[in-house]
């Protein structure tokens, strides 16, 4: 696995909703390509005999009990919002 | 052609907790929009998830109720898509090692009668997983509103296998789904507020076909009904166009239950790529059988254990057992009173006909209902004793429903109980209606046992409708003896 990695820039631009330029989908097919090699280093790692884990840390359980604090605000919680209506986020139209 | 139809179901159903399922903010329905949020359902940065014990509890025990095996570790991952209803731009969802695999559902397929018990299945399951609700678009004409109240809160996502074959074995499927989930506490199911949703996978083959049809998902299938109708028309949509030549295209399509009617929702979705990877912000969860076990002894017993055992242990007739096993309320509620009266029947009547007929016109819960069940038991049992006569307990019901007397004490107030037999008057009335009628006399001396049924109506008749018939009967009988 030495050559360079396969990445589609197109197909990763439109899942994540990202209109680019030439340029742009140029420096981030770059800067993801370094990415991915640093993955298929680590992927040459020899990992047989070691169990897959989802964490670095052997901590399970952890949780709290169900109890209900107070949360935000509706002006606070929507100070972040570009457009909002009746105390509500408002986002372009997603059905026809 | 013969046709058959392969459904298999994904419901989601909502837990019901205090709290969301990774934050400690309110989940709740009907709240004015965004009042239930806080840093961690904004996706704000640098807020982290932390796991609502409840949540696990409550999805441990719906796996147990449906015999699923829980696995011993289990972890949550990401499940990434970018849409306005996550400001995560993630799901937290579970993909390879869901809490509960395995396990069925059984259902009730319509009987040859309403008073007939129809086939039982089993439907199996393939698993069941936690995850996050997300929020709510509310679509306008030019735009589209979101709330992020819904975002969080517990989801239960319950896929069966492609196991069930026609439109009444889903809505039986969601029937009992629903009932054993609202048995157990795990969820209210209420479809209307969204706390239970289904899309539905269907396909058709030939009969004798071993491969699958191309599927296509049903969604926005908002009732059971429109669940059973929806399914029952794309059945039949798929066979239409299969005759008349043509083939199933794989899309999803909208039912919408007020039309009858079905239409694709145009998919620009490019194939699914949700670029799932275990959530490094979430612990895994390992299940010890000390917590399983503690959970199982909270489990109640299901409607059609329960049915089984109301039909055996009561005697009770199947019409019987089919309404009161449903609501665990109600069935707790008529065993206390078949307890406290020792007449399991005649309380299964009470209150499958009048009781439920009361409530049901005063618009009321069973539980606030005044009538409780030593009151329908001592009903049952003065009727039994013959204190009171059948139409005079219609009524003592009736006044017992809107006042929560007692019906002995309304029975005594009203005038309403049987006249009293120790006169010696009813002595006199059965003598007289011996006398007048030999040829009944004759019959029932010569074994026909039915005759003496001719004798009551002139006894009842003296009586002006008042006598206890138990007594008119042990009376005429200890009089007949004798001759």
């Amino acid at each position: 696995m030495s050559s360079a990695p396969q990445l589609d820039i197109d197909h990763v631009a439109r899942l994540a909703r990202l209109a680019l330029t030439p340029e742009e989908k140029a420096t981030f097919a770059a800067q993801l390509g370094s990415v991915l090699h640093h993955i298929e280093q680590l992927a040459r790692v020899d990992v047989s005999g070691v169990e897959p884990s989802a964490h670095a840390f052997a901590v399970n359980n952890v949780w709290q009990d169900d109890v209900a604090r107070p949360g935000l605000p509706v002006e606070a919680a929507l100070r972040n919002a570009p457009a909002q209506r009746d105390h509500m986020v408002v986002v372009p139209k997603v059905v026809e | 052609m013969q046709y058959e139809a392969v459904i298999g179901l994904e419901v989601h159903v909502q837990i019901k907790t205090a709290s969301k399922v990774f934050t400690r903010v309110a989940a709740g329905y009907g709240h004015e929009p965004n009042t239930l949020t806080d840093p961690v359902v904004l996706a704000l940065p640098g807020a982290l998830p932390v796991m609502n014990k409840a949540a696990l509890d409550a999805i441990i025990k719906a796996g147990l109720l449906l015999g699923c095996e829980i696995a011993p570790v289990c972890k949550w991952d990401r499940k990434n898509y970018f849409y306005p209803d996550s400001p995560k731009n993630y799901q937290i969802s579970q993909y390879d090692l869901p809490i509960c695999r395995g396990g069925s559902v059984e259902i009730e397929l319509p009987g040859p009668a309403r008073n007939l018990m129809g086939e039982h299945k089993c439907i199996p399951l393939t698993r069941i997983h936690l995850e996050e609700d997300v929020g709510k678009l509310n679509h306008g004409a030019a735009d589209s509103l979101v709330d992020y109240n819904r975002a969080g809160t517990p989801l239960m996502e319950i896929v069966s296998e492609p196991a069930l074959h026609s439109a009444e074995e889903a809505y039986a499927y969601l029937t009992s789904l629903r009932a054993t989930m609202i048995y157990g506490g795990i969820s209210d199911c209420d479809m209307e507020k969204g706390q239970l949703r289904c899309d539905a996978n269907i396909s058709v083959r030939p009969v004798g076909e071993t491969k699958l049809g191309t599927k296509v998902e049903l969604k926005n299938l908002n009732s059971i009904s429109f669940v059973r109708d929806g399914i029952a028309h794309e059945i039949k949509r798929q066979i239409g166009v299969i005759e008349r030549g043509g083939t199933i295209v794989q899309e999803t399509r909208d039912f919408d239950g007020m039309t009858g009617t079905s239409q694709s929702l145009r998919s620009k979705e490019e194939a699914h790529d949700y670029r799932y990877f275990p959530d490094p912000d979430l612990m895994p969860v390992v299940v010890d059988d000390a917590w399983k076990q503690r959970l199982q002894a909270e489990c109640p017993e299901l409607p059609f254990a329960k049915q089984r055992r109301f039909l055996e242990q009561y005697q009770l007739p199947y019409t019987l057992t089919s309404v009161l096993v449903w609501d665990r309320a109600l069935a707790d509620y008529f065993e206390e009173a078949a307890r406290l009266s020792g007449k399991p029947q005649a309380v299964g009547n009470w209150i499958v006909n009048d009781l439920l007929r009361e409530v049901g016109h005063a618009r009321i819960a069973l539980t606030a209902s005044k009538v409780r069940p030593a009151q329908v038991a001592e009903l049952v049992q003065l009727v039994d004793a013959g204190t009171v006569l059948a139409n005079a307990a219609k009524e003592i019901f009736v006044e017992m429903f809107a006042t929560g007397e007692a019906p002995g004490a309304i029975a005594d107030r009203r005038g309403l109980k049987a006249a009293p037999t120790d006169s010696g008057e009813l002595e006199g009335w059965c003598r007289d209606a011996i006398a007048a009628n030999p040829k009944a006399l004759a019959e029932f001396k010569g074994g026909k046992e039915s005759a003496i049924n001719a004798f009551k109506g002139p006894v009842m008749k003296a009586a002006k409708g008042k006598a206890n018939p138990k007594l008119v009967d042990e009376t005429l009988r200890r009089l007949l003896a004798a001759i």
